[in-house]
């Protein structure tokens, strides 16, 4: 399995065993941090559009494995503001650093870059599109907190229709033999195209808007905040903000092995009250990306094999 | 006259698109740009035929057609058939094929996809082709034959 140089641009590049091996190397960094690794190589972290958690894990992986970072944090004092083409952008910066993390708010954005250049392109976040490594982050918290991803049942809570962690981390499921609950109101159910790709691969899933119907089977429950800038009328947004509500009133209802994920930020879909419970697993899951960000950093420098 | 006598008969070199639906044929025409081409054109519509009903085709004297103008025939008019001619025989015939990657030929119906941003060849993976499903390369969004516009 060859990962040197490659580009991590969309989940739906990686087969059933890449998605294995990334997960296997992060599990060994993380358990014998190499705090030089890195020494000599450049990360470029060029966020076009503004990010905290992506933004720090990336910088602070490489910053940890020895590396060197350089780069901007949103694009007001930039040559793109003066017009400059990402493709340019990406031509010039190439010869300043070894790898690429970029996050930027047109879809399509990373797939382009790594086209405009010979060194890998990690795509943190293109708009509604893709984020490949906060799914990997993901699978990475499933498996280590559950020892396997086969077998469970996940269920998915909240927007499901604008969600691109929920979209990505789907899909990457596909490749495992688990069952899935979709949770939402009709207004922000899973997008049809998405179940047509989940039909083609045979997985099997389930959609509900009660959320206790499932509740009692689940083994994660993946929550995601209902985004106020996807309703013009915030009336709407009213009527479905606090439409799951996950508080301590869920606990008898669910398993005990039951672990709650949620890509963060939270407004109020999870009380702080189940912060403190085994239940939390959202914490943990932000700082899973360090490892994960430094294996496929060192997976795409070849320095892990 | 029988459709097929009507395609073989005329023209010494050029191209002949047969089986084109009817509804689809104007549109194969002007995809094609051959109002101001000057080259010989007949055109013919309403022939009856087994498989379609009615049937359009359409004849060009000296013209033979490139890969993306053949795959944009595909997707407008999946049924036909494209005759090549020359010496007034035909020397190669086909049906038109969606091809698995469309290249250059469709725009993106994604209005914040980088390729309707930033000057860039589009790319669609051919998903399935009855009924039609295409995703971008780029921003990775699936359309379907009713999204599609050629460019």
């Amino acid at each position: 399995m060859e990962f040197k140089n490659r580009d991590i641009i969309s989940i739906r590049d990686f087969s059933k065993d890449e998605i294995l091996h990334v997960l296997k190397t992060a599990k060994a960094i993380e358990r014998r941090p190499n705090p030089s690794l890195m020494k000599g190589k450049v990360m470029a972290s060029l966020f076009f559009e503004p990010s905290t958690r992506t933004r720090l894990s990336f910088e602070s992986a490489m910053t940890r494995l020895g590396g060197q970072v350089i780069g901007f944090s949103e694009p007001g004092n930039t040559s793109l503001k003066k017009g400059e083409t990402l493709w340019d952008t990406i031509k010039m910066v190439e010869k300043y650093a070894d790898v690429i993390v970029m996050r930027h708010p047109v879809e399509g954005a990373a797939r382009l870059a790594s086209e405009a250049t010979r060194i890998p392109v990690i795509n943190g976040g293109d708009g509604a599109n893709q984020h490949p490594t906060q799914t990997l982050l993901d699978l990475y918290t499933i498996q280590k907190e559950k020892g396997r991803i086969d077998g469970l049942n996940i269920g998915f809570l909240g927007d499901l229709k604008y969600g691109r962690t929920v979209h990505s981390l789907a899909i990457a499921l596909s490749h495992f033999r688990t069952n899935l609950y979709f949770i939402a109101p009709e207004a922000l159910k899973m997008p049809d195209s998405y179940l047509e790709e989940l039909d083609r691969k045979g997985v099997k899933y389930y959609e509900e808007s009660d959320l206790l119907k499932y509740i009692g089977k689940l083994d994660v429950l993946y929550a995601t905040r209902i985004q106020k800038e996807r309703f013009p009328d915030p009336l709407e947004y009213k009527k479905y903000a606090g439409i799951y509500r996950l508080d301590k009133s869920l606990i008898p209802h669910a398993k005990k092995s039951l672990r709650i994920m949620h890509p963060l930020p939270r407004v109020d879909e999870i009380s702080p009250e189940l912060d403190d419970t085994p239940h939390a697993l959202y914490f943990e899951q932000a700082g899973n990306g360090i490892p994960v960000r430094q294996a496929l950093l060192s997976l795409v420098l070849g320095k892990m094999k | 006259m029988t459709g097929k006598t009507f395609k073989i008969s005329a023209i010494r070199e050029g191209t002949v698109i047969d089986h084109i639906s009817t509804e689809n044929t104007f549109k194969v025409l002007e995809m094609l740009n051959l109002k101001n081409s000057g080259n010989v054109l007949t055109l013919g519509m309403n022939f009856e035929s087994k498989k379609l009903g009615k049937k359009g085709v359409i004849k060009i004297g000296n013209r033979f057609l490139t890969k993306q103008e053949v795959d944009k025939i595909a997707l407008i008019a999946p049924e036909a058939n494209i005759n090549i001619i020359k010496n007034y025989k035909v020397t190669k015939k086909f049906s038109v094929e969606i091809p698995d990657m469309i290249n250059g030929i469709i725009k993106c119906a994604n209005t914040n996809c980088i390729t309707n941003k930033e000057s860039s060849k589009t790319r669609f993976h051919v998903l399935s082709r009855k009924p039609l499903k295409i995703r971008c390369h780029y921003c990775e969004r699936v359309v379907g034959k009713e999204d599609v516009e050629l460019i």
